[in-house]
């Protein structure tokens, strides 16, 4: 029907209009050879079979949709993580373009990160003039205080060398000689988004430290390793050191940078880790890293200096806080106060307020390898079974971890780990074996759709729900936030299913 | 622990790096030192003598097997030879596909990243040919090898490849550490080579570490899959590898930045030795019915 400036149909309606009905039904019957309808629904009953799982489980050579995203991404989110630092991926333009609008579609703020834009000269003759114009441009266009080199698979299939690179574009003078100029190789064909933060984050460290005596100064480091909730984590992670009177530095604060209030004026940087203090964390007593699958080169590195080094696997519920925080009292001597004492009490409390809903649920997550280690944690903290625990990215030494977890547990019997399984796999364990509830990013919708299953939404990228970024999942408050996350989805299908009147609401409470 | 020293051995093809390389490793392990081979060279021959095989199971055709290079164990890929030398083939593509120059920067990253250097005196990378992209300049790239060897010999491509070679270390000894460690000139007997492979060291600015005669025992010994050193450890060859092997010992931090000449002096280097004829310019492109 004609639309004019009164009556404007927004694309929700639109196409369902009766003159795009008809038009799509032509496309399909003229054009597309498409199948009829009761066929497509037939292979698709056939695709949620035991039998077709047993030849997706087969499947070797072929990735589909998996769970992961490539190195530079990562490394993108280290260097924004410190003070006024431009991150630069000496590499293809559009590779950069894509991580830029992942993390703005993630944290709804611009994210800058700029490109050597090699093109085909600079593959056959090597990138080494895209760094010396790139560098020189980023540092007078851009004015950071830092610029931190990663690089893309184009640079590193034809063995372009960072170091050198570098080197001789101060040599050239594109940049001042004793410029911050961090770098580190992250080939996307190896490993994921987590090895480039694990890469950049080494990197970082490496040239503030390198050459350096270390002197202990009694502080504390704190490496967060990549986290979608990094802008709620990292101010609730500050909250607790200042609640304990613990110096303790954050590596990579990137709280602020994608966090900027709306003042008038476009910020390109704020807030992040001071230069001078990621220097100075050489002389830290020990550092904690709350991620350990995805900061295993940077946590080597900080041991090989000689710091004490506590390692977690994203940390959530009680007995996981608990921990962290005598892992922070240990090494920093401080008592843990009242105030974090309350707050525990706090959770405790929620918990069995709410524990009679969750117990016995049974849960699919899939996301990072350190995260769904700490949601399945607190799953079995709460008594409910998380029986497909999926990351693309873990490896088998994740996956033999992960499985002596589930079997420690009476809530993990039969529970399964599957390291380097992608969503269709897991779209297979969710038709064969089904859960209540799959705990996942965004990608999950489809899933959701696909085979039923209600999907509560934790992970990056979450793309179609805001500000979830902004609230922390770490600490006793954070694990009170996964709690209601949680909670507020089974309430939620609970309502779904109790709502036909006359029929099934005789349990359509109001109190639940 | 000594300082980990690490060199490599570049050269054009077919010139007899490997067995130089092989030889001379044999010998510094006969000084009791901790040895890593690192063969970059898809071919995958830089280890043989060492450990009497065809052919090792490379580091890139396991990765290919178990999926990613990942998947993979040090164990798998490392072998002990003569004298517990430990030997790795980085290995590569079928000629002709892919890309064997980032199967070298795979190889010795995963290396590096799997401790296969820890408690080694010395890592030799063995690398083919000519230093024809990035991928191959990987050993001599900052914090890898600190000389560089360049085997070579009498012949004109020989000592345009080592030209070359030279080229490429320049590239990375300005910014960085690297190293030209010297000429290792393999006799091809052809007039006047020593003096001619002597010139062109001073040329690059560096020297000619060693003039490692013909013989024929080095044949002998290849057959059986052996270096000279286990082969026939008493002849007069396996000496001339032991002076080599210690020169190579003596010369740490003794290398130089080189200086790579240009074709035309290359060339008047060769008629300067009357290698070479000067061209007659007016007979260059006639064909003979034309003359």
């Amino acid at each position: 029907m004609s639309q004019n400036t009164a009556k404007v149909l927004d694309h929700f309606d639109l196409f369902r209009q009766p003159e795009y009905v008809e038009m799509l039904d032509n496309k399909k019957t003229c054009f597309e050879g498409g199948r009829p309808d009761d066929e497509v629904f037939k292979i698709a009953d056939w695709t949620r079979t035991m039998e077709y799982r047993e030849k997706n489980f087969a499947r070797e050579a072929l990735v589909v949709n998996p769970a992961k995203a490539c190195q530079p991404l990562g490394a993108i989110f280290a260097a924004l993580g410190f003070e006024k630092t431009l991150p630069f991926v000496h590499g293809s333009q559009g590779c950069v373009a894509y991580f830029r609008s992942h993390f703005s579609r993630h944290f709804k703020e611009p994210t800058s990160a700029v490109s050597s834009s090699m093109t085909e000269d600079a593959a056959v003759f090597g990138g080494l003039n895209n760094m010396v114009d790139g560098l020189a441009n980023s540092y007078s266009l851009y004015k950071p205080k830092m610029i931190a080199v990663s690089t893309t698979c184009m640079a590193e299939v034809i063995g372009d060398d960072l170091d050198s690179f570098i080197r001789t574009s101060k040599q050239k003078g594109s940049i001042p000689e004793e410029f911050d100029v961090p770098f580190a190789h992250t080939p996307s064909f190896v490993g994921s988004h987590i090895t480039g933060y694990d890469n950049m984050m080494k990197g970082i460290l490496t040239h503030f430290w390198e050459g350096k005596e270390r002197q202990d100064n009694g502080k504390i480091n704190f490496v967060g390793g990549f986290d979608g909730y990094t802008v709620g984590n990292m101010r609730e992670i500050k909250r607790i050191f200042d609640t304990m009177g613990v110096d303790a530095t954050i590596l990579g604060d990137n709280s602020d940078v994608w966090d900027t209030p709306t003042s008038g004026e476009f910020a390109m940087y704020d807030g992040g880790t001071t230069l001078e203090s990621a220097a100075d964390a050489l002389n830290a007593k020990g550092t904690i890293f709350m991620q350990d699958f995805g900061t295993e080169k940077t946590r080597d590195y900080v041991k090989s200096k000689g710091q004490e080094v506590v390692s977690f696997n994203h940390p959530v519920g009680v007995a996981g806080t608990d921990e962290f925080l005598m892992a922070i009292s240990k090494l920093s001597g401080k008592d843990i106060p009242a105030e974090l004492e309350k707050e525990r009490g706090r959770l405790v409390d929620a918990i069995a307020d709410s524990q009679a809903h969750i117990h016995g649920k049974k849960f699919a997550i899939y996301g990072d390898p350190s995260m769904v280690m700490g949601l399945a944690s607190f799953l079995m903290e709460l008594g409910a079974e998380p029986v497909h625990v999926l990351a693309t990215n873990g490896s088998k030494d994740w996956q033999a971890k992960m499985q002596a977890l589930l079997d420690a547990s009476p809530f993990g019997q039969g529970c399964k780990a599957w390291g380097g399984k992608d969503l269709w796999h897991m779209r297979s364990l969710l038709a064969t074996e089904p859960v209540d509830f799959v705990i996942g990013n965004t990608y999950g919708k489809y899933l959701e759709r696909d085979i039923g299953t209600p999907l509560i939404r934790i992970g990056f990228p979450i793309m179609d729900r805001h500000h979830h970024h902004r609230y922390p999942v770490w600490g006793y408050q954070g694990s009170l936030n996964v709690l209601v996350k949680i909670l507020d989805k089974i309430f939620d299908e609970m309502d779904k299913t109790t709502n036909i009147p006359g029929k099934t609401d005789y349990s359509y409470d109001i109190i639940r | 622990m000594s300082k980990l020293r690490q060199i490599a051995f570049y050269g054009k093809g077919g010139i007899g790096k490997s067995t130089t390389s092989q030889n001379t490793l044999a010998a510094l392990a006969d000084m009791d030192q901790k040895i890593l081979i690192v063969g970059c060279d898809p071919k995958a021959d830089s280890t043989r003598l060492i450990l009497h095989a065809k052919a090792q199971d490379t580091v890139l055709s396991l990765a290919a097997e178990a999926g990613s290079v990942e998947d993979l164990e040090i164990e798998d890929v490392l072998k002990f030879g003569y004298k517990n030398i430990k030997c790795v083939e980085s290995g590569g593509p079928e000629p002709g596909v892919g890309c064997a120059g980032r199967g070298v920067i795979t190889s010795i990253n995963f290396l590096e990243e799997n401790g296969a250097y820890d408690d080694m005196d010395y890592v030799s990378y063995d690398v083919l040919g000519d230093v024809v992209c990035g991928g191959f300049a990987m050993p001599i790239r900052e914090n890898k090898a600190q000389e560089i060897y360049i085997v070579m010999s009498g012949e004109m491509m020989a000592m345009y490849a080592a030209n070359n070679i030279s080229k490429g270390i320049l590239k990375y000894a300005n910014a960085g550490g690297v190293r030209l460690g010297g000429l290792i000139c393999n006799e091809r007997q052809t007039d006047k080579e020593y003096e001619l492979a002597d010139a062109l060291a001073k040329r690059l600015g560096t020297s000619l570490i060693h003039f490692v005669p013909r013989d024929n025992v080095v044949q002998h010994a290849e057959l059986r899959r052996m270096t000279v050193l286990e082969y026939a450890p008493d002849s007069k060859q396996a000496d001339e590898y032991r002076q080599l092997a210690s020169k190579i010992h003596a010369n740490a931090g003794k290398g130089t930045i080189p200086t790579p000449i240009t074709m035309d002096e290359l060339e008047d280097l060769l008629l300067e030795f009357g290698i070479m004829q000067a061209v007659d310019e007016s007979i260059v492109g006639k064909a003979a019915a034309a003359a």
